[in-house]
């Protein structure tokens, strides 16, 4: 999230698209409905069902699963052509003004620079025109035809409210009430908030959808302003910590990167990653990636992380492929090149698309060892249940080892919500049996490890010998200790260049925050964008005061927020270009003469004059940006795409199937189904009753949603000959499910290019372990494909055939 | 946002109502306390529910009971009805407005109305099986249930069940243990977007009075707070959109009264001496009357009021 669910009471106006906030996050929800009741706000609900959300709506459309792109680029056309622009705004705080360079374009569902063998752009005209000041350059008046907003203007002219219907399947008068109501909010006093969450990054251009809506929001002059932002509801809690900490196989923490193969020394490293300014006089915070990564290397190993080894760069592993993210790693098990897989917290059996290639992945594995509180389904994948896990023990060798974990109610520590928020709880009971913290069981492994590697040697001991492990008991580092670590502390005295004779940073103090941090060895610190969390002040994630002066929502001192307690990013921008507030009824930060003052921790330099440094400090440009550059592998803009598996032809460009540079392996291509063998459209989702795969476990959970079942319209059941609470079977050229059906009026068959798409709702939940009854998971259905840049799968649109069957007999 | 109530504090307090503040007792007199406790009430805003079971959940957990992992019978309601176990349940209602033709999902928590009229209370010939205190609540005590079902009769909500365990009847206490020690009903605290909120009669009337006015404010020209005089008002009220037709919300009943078999049994019970010659005989009297249907039919409603005109000969007997 840019700003925080507490800031949701803010809104004028709530669109919930890409989600359904209060089926799946109904406790952040109670947020809208205080903007409804106080401040009169309206809820937008857009989805291929009517959810549990659009029940309380103002007004609900609805839009077939994986056409989001098309419908926003759709309002931004609107809102271009209706001289609804919020212009101060994208004039001085977006890159609007930027001139493209020559030879950029867009032709047939295409950028310029495709390589079909590749499936990869060449991107080397998505950039700015550099001029002979080296600084990029820009046409304030916006006539230049090259510049961003002239493109945008043209890219978007496409999407007609016409074609957002023919693709879409959303009636025109529908989709223009919504166009209408959204593009109030470019008005300054007026803002939108957009609430999304799996139901955009769940495509194979997931990121690009995210994109849209972004892109809509900084034309309404929505970011940075309270009661607006891009809000992206974290499936999981915690979910937010995990990106934040980097697991995942590019990232170290606090997104930095992974170096690659073909930089193998730090200069190397480092050479890309200068962020020299693109527009005189801006921030370019990223300037200080140097302090935050050499912090990070003295965090992981030391006093053996020194000037004269890098900082220990040779120590960090080089990546060969962009990611081995997960959709990779059962790739390659399934290849029989992985043989060993740690799984801990996670029931990838359930949770990764194509269960039968994730079942005969798991079996090839030589070891598997899973850390959880719970017995998932992965850990029972080798135990035949009948239809609900057809497999042949007999048939699999792979050794299974459980480590049972204590749960987040048992152990102590801090949770990151969705509003980057890190609050530090206690714990509420006592582990059951042999549970142990995951703390206590990766110490032991490393300690084991690290011995082995003292007495038997092996290939590159340096990273596991080395590591600093200063934890007063090695055994079990506290959940306060790491937490020191992720803050950062001075390794060695530095001394006040004001007065030699005192120090500006004292060894084995907490650093105060990450603009304390250096590159020369003299701190440490875990995670950049969490330093501050527990400083000298104390453990800041465990204030509670819900003190909020003038109730704008920020409650500085209770928990602690990343970055520097800031609870809205880009909050600069909340003022006009001399610091004025927008909105005086809802201001946040504002410019007081001489420094920045408000209610929330300035994301700008306190002094920075505010008609010269631009809000957007992270971007070398100082703007945000309409036009991202070549920083997304599959276009500057978002373009329309269908889903791999789509029940129509692409009307944009007919030839491009699918995100035409997701990644799809050989196999996977070949598992492909078409509308004409599987002709329903079917979506994944979750229900309130239950958190993804774990209270089924729970009794009362069992209770409220006991049984799998799949939502269809009433329309298709008539055709089907499909019974209400009756079986069915729905399968998919991957696999095959049975449930039981709901047939509802919430499911309409919609009208895409002149053709009827039904859909079909799946819900997650259920499998073969727990007090539940025994069913199947969306992802024996799903394809094996993820989005273009961060490979998250495509579970929200893929393809099914249904039909009924004898239900089983008692 | 409702002010949240302070958690209660760990030492022992003396509970804030009892038996002294009973207004009324099944088949029994009770002379009233002087000064009536102020009434409190539970308010159901049905427009701001999402559905989410929390409160079944909280109320499975606060009264500790177990429900059995049911099967899906093509809805989203889970149980499928109330059950001794499940003393409320969300209640799905999929129902095209045709005024505006747009679909709503109707959701509304079902269960006990706690009526100020209590229904159920005067049906049931237990001494002392179901007690009505000064602040409103209406709640049934186990250890004098005699497990006939006559409360499920005289209830115009069909709300209590009989269990096939202990064969005594069952329904929503409004957490009458935890409004003792002055907290809010389970239900309550555990709704996330304070659809349910608990407090005063008068400061629920109130809050559901600011509702409404914002209903009125996105077009909901009915709607309106359910508080039906038929049974002299209730202490669970609800927020309608469509307060004109409170049937469309899974048959909440439209003007709710107490069936006229019930006030014959109060007859009856007047006559038997009931207290005398004990609860076993007067059920035996009264049995013709409540046997056949779990449900009051509309000829069982005309036969008890040409009853209730013109007793039958030897009722007195």
């Amino acid at each position: 999230m840019t700003n925080s669910w507490t800031d949701i009471k803010n809104t004028d106006l709530v669109v919930v698209m890409g989600g359904n906030a209060a089926e799946a996050h109904p406790c952040g929800f109670k947020w809208v409905t205080e903007a409804k009741a106080n401040r009169g706000a309206k809820l937008i609900v857009v989805d291929p069902r009517f959810t549990r959300t659009a029940s309380v709506a103002d007004y609900y459309a609805p839009i077939r699963q994986g056409t989001d792109i098309a419908f926003l680029l759709g309002v931004i056309n609107y809102c271009i052509r209706n001289d609804k622009v919020q212009w101060e705004y994208v004039k001085n705080f977006t890159n609007a003004a930027f001139v493209v360079k020559e030879g950029f374009g867009w032709q047939d569902g295409l950028f310029t620079g495709y390589d079909e063998q590749k499936r990869d752009y060449n991107r080397s005209t998505w950039d700015y025109e550099i001029g002979p000041d080296g600084f990029a350059v820009v046409d304030e008046t916006l006539q230049n035809p090259r510049c961003v907003w002239n493109l945008l203007k043209s890219h978007v002219s496409l999407y007609t409210p016409e074609l957002v219907e023919r693709i879409c399947g959303t009636p025109k008068d529908k989709f223009l009430t919504i166009a209408r109501m959204i593009s109030e909010c470019s008005s300054p006093v007026k803002t939108m908030t957009s609430m999304y969450a799996l139901g955009w990054t769940q495509h194979s251009k997931g990121s690009q959808n995210i994109r849209s809506m972004a892109m809509l929001q900084l034309i309404l002059g929505n970011i940075g302003v309270r009661g607006g932002g891009m809000n992206a509801l974290r499936g999981h809690s915690n979910i937010q910590g995990l990106t934040d900490i980097g697991l995942m196989s590019n990232l170290i923490p606090g997104y930095l990167t992974i170096p690659t193969e073909r930089e193998p020394s730090f200069d190397a490293y480092m050479s890309t990653r200068g962020f020299k300014p693109l527009r005189p006089n801006q921030m370019s915070y990223w300037q200080n990636y140097r302090k935050f990564f050499v912090s990070f290397q003295k965090a992981m190993w030391g006093d053996a992380a020194t000037p004269e080894n890098s900082f220990a760069y040779d120590w960090l592993p080089k990546l060969d492929v962009p990611a081995y993210d997960v959709l990779r790693a059962f790739e390659l098990m399934h290849q029989g090149k992985m043989n060993g897989y740690f799984c801990q917290g996670f029931n990838p059996l359930l949770s990764f698309p194509n269960r039968k290639k994730i079942t005969s992945a798991l079996s090839k594995l030589k070891f598997l060892v899973v850390m959880d509180p719970l017995q998932t389904e992965t850990a029972r994948f080798w135990e035949n249940h009948g239809a609900n896990n057809d497999v042949d023990p007999s048939k699999i060798q792979t050794e299974v080892i459980e480590l049972p974990t204590t749960c987040f109610a048992e152990d102590e520590g801090s949770l990151t919500n969705s509003g980057r928020w890190l609050q530090w709880h206690w714990p509420g009971g006592s582990p059951p049996g042999e549970a142990k913290t995951d703390a206590w069981i990766m110490a032991q492994i490393h300690l084991r490890l690290k011995e082995l590697y003292r007495k038997e040697g092996g290939k590159v001991p340096e990273p596991i010998v080395n590591l600093d492990w200063r934890y007063k008991d090695p055994h079990e580092p506290t959940a306060e200790e790491l937490a020191k670590e992720l803050n950062g502390y001075v390794v060695s005295d530095v001394p006040d260049p004001s007065d030699p004779t005192k120090t500006l940073l004292t060894k084995g103090k907490q650093v105060v925050s990450f603009a304390a941090l250096r590159d020369d060895g003299s701190t440490a610190c875990g995670c950049w964008i969490y330093s501050g969390c527990f400083n000298e002040a104390g453990n800041n994630m465990a204030r509670r005061d819900t003190s909020d002066p003038d109730d704008t929502g920020a409650y500085l001192k209770w928990s602690w927020s990343w970055p520097v307690n800031r609870r809205i990013l880009y909050n600069r921008a909340s003022s006009d270009l001399q610091g004025k507030p927008w909105d005086e009824s809802r201001k946040l930060l504002w410019w007081d003469g001489a420094k920045w003052t408000g209610y929330d921790v300035p994301d700008i330099a306190p002094t920075a004059k505010p008609d010269t440094v631009m809000p957007f400090i992270m971007n070398p440009e100082g703007t945000s940006r309409l036009f991202t550059r070549a920083m997304m592998r599959d276009g500057p803009f978002p373009s329309h795409y269908e889903p791999f598996e789509s029940p129509v032809v692409n009307v944009v460009a007919p030839k491009v199937r699918g995100n035409p540079v997701a990644r799809v392996f050989r196999n996977d291509f070949e598992q492909f189904g078409d509308a004409k063998e599987f002709p329903y459209a079917a979506t994944s989702y979750r229900l309130t009753e239950h958190f993804h795969f774990w209270t089924k476990h729970a009794h009362a959970n069992a209770v409220l949603q006991p049984e799998f079942f799949v939502e269809i319209s009433e329309e298709l059941a008539k055709e089907k000959g499909i019974e209400k609470g009756g079986t069915v079977r729905v399968w998919s050229k991957r696999g095959s499910v049975t449930a039981k059906a709901v047939v509802t009026k919430r499911i309409k068959p919609l009208t895409c290019d002149g053709k009827t798409v039904h859909i079909v709702g799946i819900p997650l939940h259920w499998g073969f372990t727990g007090a539940a009854r025994k069913g199947f998971g969306p992802n024996s259905l799903t394809p094996f494909v993820g989005d273009a840049n961060i490979e998250t799968p495509e579970y929200k649109a893929f393809l099914v055939d249904i039909e009924p069957v004898a239900g089983p007999v008692a | 946002m409702f002010p949240p109530l302070p958690n209660p504090t760990t030492a022992p307090t003396p509970p804030r109502f009892g038996d002294q503040d009973l207004i009324r007792r099944s088949a029994s007199t009770v002379t009233p306390p002087a000064k009536r406790q102020t009434e409190v009430a539970k308010l159901i805003d049905v427009s701001k529910c999402i559905g989410c079971k929390a409160c079944q959940s909280a109320c499975l957990q606060w009264n500790d009971m177990v429900e059995e992992v049911g099967v899906n019978v093509g809805v989203y309601d889970n149980p499928h009805d109330l059950t001794p176990a499940s003393f409320t349940l969300m209640r799905f209602t999929e129902w095209e407005n045709p005024e505006t033709k747009n679909l709503e999902w109707l959701i509304r928590k079902d269960g006990c109305m706690h009526c100020e009229d209590p229904g159920c209370l005067k049906a049931c010939p237990a001494p002392g099986a179901i007690v009505q205190y000064s602040n409103g609540i209406v709640d049934f005590v186990h250890d004098n249930c005699i497990g006939c079902g006559y409360c499920v009769k005289g209830c115009p909500f069909d709300i209590p069940r009989i269990s096939k365990v202990d064969n005594k009847a069952y329904k929503c206490t409004l957490c009458s243990d935890r409004v003792a020690v002055g907290q809010g009903p389970a239900c309550a605290k555990a709704c996330p977007t304070q659809a349910i909120v608990f407090g005063t009669k008068d400061d629920m009337k109130q809050w559901a009075d600011g509702r409404i006015k914002d209903l009125k404010s996105r077009g909901f020209k009915n709607a309106g707070l359910y508080d039906p005089p038929g049974v002299g008002g209730t202490h669970v009220m609800y927020v309608l959109h469509h307060a004109d037709k409170p049937e469309i919300y899974a048959g909440l009943p439209n003007n709710p009264r107490i069936s006229p078999l019930v006030e014959i049994w109060k007859g009856v019970a007047k006559y038997a001496g009931f207290a005398a010659i004990g609860a076993m005989a007067a059920v035996t009297v009264v049995h013709g009357i409540f046997s056949g249907a779990s449900r009051v039919s509309p000829h069982d409603e005309e036969k008890a009021k040409e009853m209730a005109e013109k007793p039958p000969a030897g009722e007195n007997a």
